[in-house]
């Protein structure tokens, strides 16, 4: 169980907005946020992440306190226990596709998860290949299998599949659910692509100016009007 | 005959002095680059005055505070039995301070081009700040190492200022090139003094090349 009350005060295009999320994920959840682009999606990925502060509240994840303005707690990224994947890949390019998955590795851990993650990826061949010479889906699958490396219980997905092209991206998707299965995790992804929210999860968020305007089944919540009055036709 | 012992000289400083310039200037590149403290402005302008400071006004202050007359000499001399002023190890402190920005600036700026999420990445990936240094940062900005080493390398070579105040012009023990090109034009040796300043300007020329080149193959970024 995530439990997530926070504010943050954000500057976007139309000036300062105060970011509040009050809501809780259960373990094993498929969340997606989904809002217009400067709602504040990222911030709450990199907020849950370590990597961004909010201003007030509290973060628990599973009876632990990740953040806690009041108790002055603040866990940083390594302690956290997460797995991330950015829109941009960031896969290390001086490390091979292998190379990058050790890189994740904790000490002592077996190097036998690096082997099957790359099989459940199905990148076993370009093991020994340098991120540049990748494509697109191919590094993007090679960062999501890097992010499962030490078994996080929460894996955090902001637009990684939005540079790739529909056929990547459908693939990527079934990557990811597949994933999330296996792993037994709980995902939040960050999408701006109704397709992909609907065919992803069973809760969507909908960010609007740093705000939740609605919580629920994306069929219900999801600005679908025109989309329902179409196929009514 | 040509004398080849202020060559050995000027190299075993320049070598001893890009080490040790390294070793100090990547942490306080690395610091420069990320930190937030106001006190910033304060160090990147005491690291770049050697730039703009005349090496005669570094080298005086620097003899000032090394002679054993003084109170930081005595003590040097008094509880660890050094002597800086007129020898080598003085020489190589009075370099490292006098390339300072050399060594500094371009690590700082290699530091700055690496994308955040990179470190952020590493940062998600339970790696500590000098993991991330060491097998992120650093193999990802070879350019920029190599920059400031090949500079301060060449800077340190081509100093005479400094050289001449702190270390005087003892053979074999800080008479650098630069100061021999002075001592043989002083002794109207000229040919002398043009072969040894004919083979600097080539070196240094070459010098120049090498880091044009590096540049040039790694990436499109210029650190100078």
């Amino acid at each position: 169980m995530i439990s997530i009350n926070i504010s943050k005060k954000l500057s976007g295009a139309n000036g300062e907005f105060n970011l509040q999320i009050h809501t809780n994920f259960s373990t094993g959840e498929f969340v997606t946020i989904y809002g217009p682009s400067g709602a504040g999606k990222t911030s709450v990925i990199r907020m849950l992440a370590g990597l961004l502060q909010p201003d007030d509240g509290s973060i628990e994840v599973d009876n632990s306190i990740w953040f806690d303005k009041s108790k002055r707690i603040n866990l940083t990224p390594q302690l956290r226990n997460i797995g991330i994947v950015f829109q941009e890949y960031s896969l290390f390019p001086n490390m091979t596709v292998r190379g990058n998955l050790e890189f994740a590795l904790e000490k002592n851990q077996s190097k036998k998860i690096v082997d099957e993650l790359l099989q459940l990826i199905e990148l076993e061949q370009l093991h020994n290949k340098k991120p540049a010479l990748l494509s697109g889906g191919q590094k993007q699958r090679v960062a999501l299998a890097r992010a499962l490396i030490r078994k996080p219980k929460l894996l955090l997905l902001d637009e990684p599949l939005s540079a790739l092209d529909t056929e990547m991206q459908t693939k990527l998707q079934d990557y990811i659910l597949k994933v999330h299965h296996e792993f037994n995790l709980t995902t939040i992804l960050v999408s701006h692509d109704l397709n992909e929210v609907i065919k992803m999860s069973k809760r969507v968020l909908i960010l609007e100016d740093g705000q939740i305007k609605k919580d629920g089944l994306p069929l219900d919540v999801l600005p679908l009007t025109n989309l329902k009055s179409f196929l009514m036709r | 005959m040509l004398d080849f012992e202020p060559f050995y000289l000027t190299l075993k400083l320049a070598l001893v002095t890009t080490l040790v310039l390294f070793i100090i200037c990547t942490p306080v590149a690395y610091w420069l680059a990320f930190s937030r403290s106001r006190l910033k402005v304060l160090i990147e302008a005491l690291v770049g005055l050697p730039l703009v400071l005349p090496p005669s006004v570094l080298g005086f202050y620097l003899l000032l505070a090394f002679s054993p007359q003084n109170s930081f000499g005595k003590f040097l001399e008094t509880y660890f039995d050094i002597r800086l002023v007129f020898t080598f190890p003085g020489l190589v402190i009075a370099s490292v301070i006098y390339s300072l920005p050399f060594m500094v600036q371009p690590i700082q700026s290699g530091f700055r081009m690496v994308p955040e999420t990179w470190i952020e990445t590493a940062y998600t990936l339970g790696k500590s700040k000098f993991t991330t240094l060491i097998k992120v940062l650093m193999p990802n900005m070879k350019s920029a190492l190599l920059t400031g080493c090949i500079l301060s390398f060449a800077h340190t070579v081509g100093e005479f200022g400094v050289v001449l105040m702190v270390g005087g012009n003892i053979p074999n023990e800080t008479r650098t090139i630069s100061v021999s090109i002075y001592d043989e034009v002083e002794a109207m040796n000229y040919h002398q003094a043009n072969v040894y300043s004919l083979l600097l300007l080539a070196f240094s020329f070459l010098i120049l090349v090498s880091v044009y080149l590096v540049n040039h193959r790694t990436h499109s970024t210029r650190y100078i």
